[in-house]
């Protein structure tokens, strides 16, 4: 790498990249300003799950986006990094370890390292769908070894502890919230930094080397289990942070953080959110909390329109939210985004119609499923449907119906539009080159 | 003796349900490279279609409409969705599927509810299928249905002791072993099947002599699916039919599938069969390695560091078992028990 750019002839003058300091400071800036406007208790357990989630998406797009490598047991890793901090914590708490709180999640690291050496010693021995079931087998393995061990795992209860313990270090008990949400910021930033800084490292480009095309990296002469077992490790250690940081947010670890529910969470909504972009995995850790916490309060098909979504995201927009942002970003680069909108709206408008027939129906369904003591009747957006009339389901079906149509010539519309507005780029890009 | 032998019986008839599954799972991956994680969603939706036909038409007809109906599904997902994603490489089709286990497993909670269905076998599938004998004056002996009640109670003169095999698990084992031989007649000895081959290898040059193979992969998808599905029905009753039924399979037929080998029917087979035997003869020993270390005179007490460890049971160690093996196949065989390919 290195060499190549010495043997270029000219050209040494590197410009101070203003654009991402900007984005960095703005970064740590709403790290900190973000619980000084959502102050209430809620809002501030929210954040503080986001920041760990921030963390364990990263490292889990480090194999993903960055490797190629599709885990289905990433959960192991801040999981059994949980586990060694409580009992991290809790040692400290018996008297037998000195150290601070603010260190235990590196006990959750040192935890997520140590099983990512062990155990990524077995998985990254193949790449690609043998990798995916392998992850998913030592997942399911430790899942049940939760299960046989309670001295460890702590059974059906699990293991709890208490993080205020010790003499208060300038004042910082980490009693508040508050104070654990700071150090969950700081680790979250400093994680974030590490780990994009680990992209622009001859380790990372040699990773989306192996991702990209492994027969010709072994051709150059690096051999592509290792690249992957030390992206694996790297990605366990980081997982570890979230996990350590998980043990001290919550106080309690139960054997589900090792489930394969928790990876298959991390799975989509790193997927959502973008794999092929490094601040991806924000947005989808964000979403991550927001639909852990409020879908699943509004809503008790909360899954099924995640599955959905899932879906046609896979089909649609393989590159997750990250990349439809880029997407436009790009459009609005050339000024040519304004066009654009009335048909944006317009799609808005008529998926939010499918949404209110589809959800009105599912929700139907839902109801006489499983609330069927309550009567036929239930809210829905403030209206009532009766599960049981005829009016309600046609009602529904007939908004749905409207809704599919209509956005159906939206899209077409759309996608017509769009493929003009590309071509006009590429030209433009073309003529911009020319003009060089 | 004679609960030994159903033990095995029990571990064979489910190794071969695995297969049942398996099979599917390996076809479909050895065509198109695709590996369908909703492949045991199938499963548990043959089990639910089969349930809800039954309660219409019967059994018997639901063992055949259930599976077709969820072939047609399978067809119909891979000709809408599972194809467009297929130029963007194979973790998006991985994908797809995963996403589609989530669709699968909250519709049918929708539709059927979270608690467990009654399905029970039918009429001619209910009781034993035929009952080991042991006795010190006969041996053993075998009996087709019930045995008599004289040859099973002890005597004065003979101690008597009998053991029964579920008609149920019988009729998987036949189930599979049926199909086992079509899947294999239709393999190798009609010109489908000998498309099929032809196009797992070269896809183009069979493209080229003019067999349509994106429908030829339609084709293989559904069929796979359906045989999860009739794995599903069956499943459906000797087990119980619930929401987790997709899961418990689920990672166990990826391991089948690494351990036999990617790719390979054979290999499927004899993992299916070992890892049925693994889960299903430990659970009966209830023995555990500080039994072995006693005996072996090195006494392990309660207080020590490893004594959590060791006091694990083999029983209750045996749903970790197939998952032990996947990582000693990786580590000694890395292509499987009976692959080829490595990578």
């Amino acid at each position: 790498m290195g060499r190549t750019l010495e043997t270029r002839p000219h050209y040494h003058f590197k410009p101070w990249n203003v654009g991402r300091w900007v984005l960095w400071g703005l970064f740590a800036v709403v790290l900190t300003v973000a619980p000084l406007l959502w102050s209430s208790g809620f809002a501030l357990t929210m954040l503080s799950q986001m920041g760990i989630a921030i963390i364990a998406c990263l490292a889990y797009n480090i194999l993903l986006g960055q490797g190629g490598m599709l885990s289905f047991g990433h959960a192991v890793y801040t999981g059994l990094g949980s586990f060694l901090a409580i009992h991290t914590l809790n040692m400290v708490a018996d008297g037998r370890l000195a150290l601070p709180v603010s260190l235990i999640p590196l006990a959750g690291a040192a935890g997520g390292l140590f099983f990512a050496a062990l155990l990524g010693y077995v998985t990254t021995k193949k790449a690609g769908t043998t990798f995916a079931m392998i992850t998913l087998g030592i997942g399911e393995l430790v899942w049940s070894m939760s299960l046989m061990i309670p001295e460890f795992f702590g059974g059906e209860g699990g293991i709890s502890g208490n993080r205020v313990v010790g003499a208060p270090v300038l004042g910082i008990s980490f009693g508040p919230q508050l104070q654990v949400y700071y150090l969950i910021a700081v680790y979250c930033f400093i994680s974030t930094a590490l780990m994009f800084a680990l992209t622009r490292t001859p380790l990372g480009r040699m990773l989306n080397a192996v991702r990209d095309n492994p027969e010709r990296v072994e051709f150059v002469g690096y051999n592509t289990q290792r690249v992957r077992y030390i992206a694996f490790m790297i990605s366990g250690l980081f997982s570890g942070i979230a996990g350590g940081l998980a043990a001290i947010n919550f106080e309690l670890v139960t054997a589900e953080v090792v489930g394969a529910g928790r990876s298959g969470a991390y799975l989509l909504f790193v997927f959502l959110g973008g794999a092929t972009f490094f601040f991806g995995p924000i947005i989808g850790a964000v979403l991550m909390v927001v639909a852990l916490v409020l879908l699943s309060e509004l809503t008790q098909a909360w899954l099924l329109y995640l599955g959905l979504v899932f879906v046609f995201m896979v089909m649609y927009a393989p590159g997750g939210i990250s990349s439809l942002i880029m997407m436009n970003l790009r459009v609005a680069a050339f000024g040519k985004l304004r066009p654009l909108l009335g048909s944006y709206l317009a799609l808005v408008g008529t998926a939010a119609t499918i949404l209110v027939g589809a959800g009105a129906m599912i929700e139907m369904v839902y109801h006489l499923q499983l609330n069927e003591a309550l009567g036929p009747e239930l809210q829905f957006m403030g209206a009532t449907l009766n599960a049981r009339g005829f009016d309600s389901w046609f009602g529904a079906g007939f908004v749905l119906l409207v809704g599919v149509s209509l956005f159906e010539l939206v899209r077409r519309q759309f996608a017509r539009q769009w493929g003009i507005t590309q071509e006009e780029i590429e030209r433009e890009i073309k003529r911009r080159e020319a003009a060089l | 003796m004679d609960q030994l032998l159903i033990n095995v019986l029990n571990g064979v008839s489910a190794g071969l349900l695995l297969f049942m599954l398996s099979s599917g799972l390996t076809l479909i991956f050895s065509m198109m490279g695709v590996l369908n994680f909703a492949h045991a969603s199938f499963y548990m939706l043959g089990a639910y279609f089969a349930y809800s036909l039954a309660r219409a038409v019967g059994f018997w007809p639901a063992l055949v409409l259930a599976p077709l109906l969820v072939g047609v599904l399978g067809a119909l997902f891979e000709r809408t969705a599972l194809r467009r994603v297929h130029k963007f490489g194979h973790v998006p089709e991985l994908l797809i599927t995963f996403g589609l286990s989530f669709v699968i497993l909250e519709l049918v909670k929708l539709v059927w509810g979270l608690s467990s269905m009654n399905f029970p076998p039918p009429e001619l599938l209910q009781g034993p299928a035929f009952t080991v004998m042991q006795s010190d004056a006969h041996g053993l002996g075998l009996a087709w249905g019930a045995a008599p009640a004289d040859r099973c109670t002890s005597t004065a003169d003979a101690v008597m002791h009998c053991s029964t095999f579920p008609a149920t698990r019988f009729f998987m084992m036949v189930m599979a072993l049926f199909m086992l031989v079509s899947l294999w007649l239709l393999l190798t000895r009609t010109r489908i099947g000998l498309v099929i081959q032809a196009a797992l290898t070269h896809p183009e040059a069979v493209e080229a002599l003019g067999h349509n193979v994106p429908r030829v992969f339609m084709l293989v998808f559904g069929s796979g699916c359906a045989l999860a599905a009739l794995a599903g029905v069956i499943g459906g009753v000797t087990f119980v039919t619930e929401p987790s039924m997709a899961t418990i399979v689920g990672s166990i037929i990826f391991v089948v599938v690494v351990v036999g080998g990617m790719g390979s029917l054979a290999g499927a087979f004899v993992a299916s069969i070992l890892i049925g035997l693994l889960q299903t003869l430990p659970l009966t020993v209830d023995k555990s390695l500080v039994h072995l270390a006693g005996n072996l005179g090195w006494a392990v007490a309660p207080g020590d560091l490893a004594y959590p460890l060791m006091k694990i049971t083999l029983a209750q160690a045996a749903p970790i078992l197939p998952y032990l093996l996947l990582v000693l196949i990786l580590i000694f065989r890395p292509k499987g028990l009976l692959g080829t390919r490595e990578g």
